[in-house]
């Protein structure tokens, strides 16, 4: 009865519906994108009417907000954080930086592409993208979550061989330890 | 009537009572505090889907045995403060254990919890939970003096330490405790200000400043025993004021409308104030709070 199809199609409703409704950010300041959050989080945008709430530490966030431009230096602490957030846990690039590289595209030290080494779930265009912006790529967030299609988390344990790989070119002094659950 | 299923089904309508009132009363302190700061705010159920969310998150932390027992210590705290705390006065389903308990156990009680807590959020190794468990025994140390003179004052006056015994001397005087021993009820409330947590007194949680403290490494299944122990414990304390200074409450609207008023004490007191410093809270507490529970205690010898 407990691990019954249909049953178990509703439990995931009622579960995704909660996830959707109460999205626990940690806002991982790495750019200048960082500056774009109070404003969303304050009085005037109040992301909190939607569930959307500062999480202070990455044991208790859902979701993963880089906001900017990665270095080498910072993706190491980023991969970190990523791997000690608890299932079901989602990502956000913030701003063409982790899209393409933005402004930063002929850099030396900074990654280009965010996806290669985190799994994004979402992107935010923008450089940089307003509180509207960011509201309204919360609110895809959510969509994806109710339709049980913001797979990030799975896909990084599916294809784990490859984001290390990736990782593990750019960290030349690898130290940390392995993802393991 | 008298039967042991009767009273265990009692318990548990007490614990999932205190349990959706305590949450709904967090719900709408986040509401206050949203329409305070101009905001529109989250629904007043925010905290139950929060609750629903985080019980279904995976909790794939090991920190040793402690931590995870350190939860469980402050639930523990929290159901056992309100099965003795008496919840309504003279009804079957809420009479848990609240004829044998008395307010010396109470306070022991109501410090166990934080302490296993300490001991979990020890064993994390995260620095952060160290400094805000630090902060959390000294705040202790703060508030707990002038509580503990606004009780013993109580209990000189009336020469009880029954709880049951003092909502019947409210009874059989008329008068609530709050306007018979005012200086006590003036101590407990400032008190209360720290047993809460809120601004200016969160030092131990400050979520900007120590990462939520000691309960940085709790995510998931962990830090939903920690809110629902958190909002069963408030409703205990809200209901041990309203016994002792508000005459008790015989019916549940009753007891909602009085818990409410006294929680909206802390609540307001918060939302318009920084946070202090470690210091400061006890010199704070150390300070007004003492004194009125120094007069409290006069005022119980000479009447």
């Amino acid at each position: 009865m407990i691990n019954d199809k249909n049953s178990q199609k509703i439990v995931d409703i009622i579960q995704n519906w909660s996830r959707k409704h109460s999205i626990w950010v940690l806002a991982y300041g790495t750019g200048c994108g960082a500056i774009e959050i109070p404003p969303t989080m304050t009085s005037r945008y109040d992301a909190e009417r939607l569930g959307v709430r500062g999480a202070a530490t990455p044991r208790q966030a859902d979701v993963l907000l880089i906001t900017g431009y990665l270095t080498t230096k910072t993706l190491k602490r980023v991969i970190r954080v990523y791997e000690q957030m608890q299932d079901p846990k989602y990502v956000i690039g913030f701003g063409s930086c982790t899209i393409n590289g933005g402004m930063y595209y002929d850099s030396y030290n900074t990654i280009k592409l965010l996806d290669r080494y985190l799994p994004v779930d979402v992107y935010i265009n923008g450089c940089m993208p307003r509180p509207e912006a960011v509201l309204a790529g919360f609110g895809k967030l959510q969509k994806l979550i109710a339709e049980g299609k913001a797979t990030g988390a799975t896909k990084y344990k599916e294809n784990i061989e490859w984001y290390k790989e990736n990782q593990k070119k750019v960290i030349t002094n690898w130290v940390m330890p392995d993802y393991n659950w | 009537m008298d039967s042991i299923w009767y009273k265990i089904l009692g318990a548990i309508v007490t614990v999932v009572m205190a349990f959706i009132v305590g949450l709904t009363y967090m719900g709408l302190s986040r509401k206050i505090t949203a329409r305070v700061q101009n905001r529109k705010g989250p629904p007043f159920y925010q905290n139950f889907i929060d609750a629903l969310k985080l019980a279904s998150k995976t909790s794939a932390i090991h920190h040793g045995f402690l931590h995870h027992v350190g939860p469980a210590f402050m639930m523990i705290t929290s159901i056992m403060s309100v099965m003795i705390v008496p919840i309504l006065t003279g009804d079957q389903w809420f009479s848990n254990l609240n004829f044998k308990g008395d307010l010396i156990f109470l306070l022991y009680i109501m410090v166990f919890g934080p302490l296993g807590m300490a001991l979990g959020a020890g064993q994390t190794g995260n620095p952060n939970s160290a400094i805000g468990v630090t902060r959390g025994l000294s705040q202790m140390v703060g508030f707990e003096i002038p509580w503990v003179m606004a009780l013993v004052a109580l209990m000189m006056q009336y020469h009880t330490t029954s709880i049951v015994d003092l909502i019947n001397v409210q009874h059989q005087s008329g008068t609530w405790l709050m306007f018979s021993s005012p200086f006590a009820f003036i101590a407990a409330v400032l008190a209360m200000l720290g047993m809460f947590r809120y601004s200016p007194f969160d030092i131990v949680g400050a979520p900007t400043e120590l990462a939520s403290g000691p309960v940085s490494e709790n995510g998931g299944k962990y830090l939903f025993t920690l809110m629902s122990s958190n909002s069963i414990f408030a409703f205990a304390k809200l209901t041990l004021y309203v016994d002792l200074f508000l005459g008790g409450a015989s019916n549940i609207p009753v007891l909602l409308l009085k818990t409410f008023a006294i929680y909206l004490i802390p609540m307001l007191y918060g939302i318009v104030s920084p946070r202090y410093r470690t210091e400061q809270a006890i010199r704070y507490f150390w300070g007004w709070p003492l004194f009125f529970g120094i007069l409290a205690i006069l005022h119980a010898t000479v009447f």
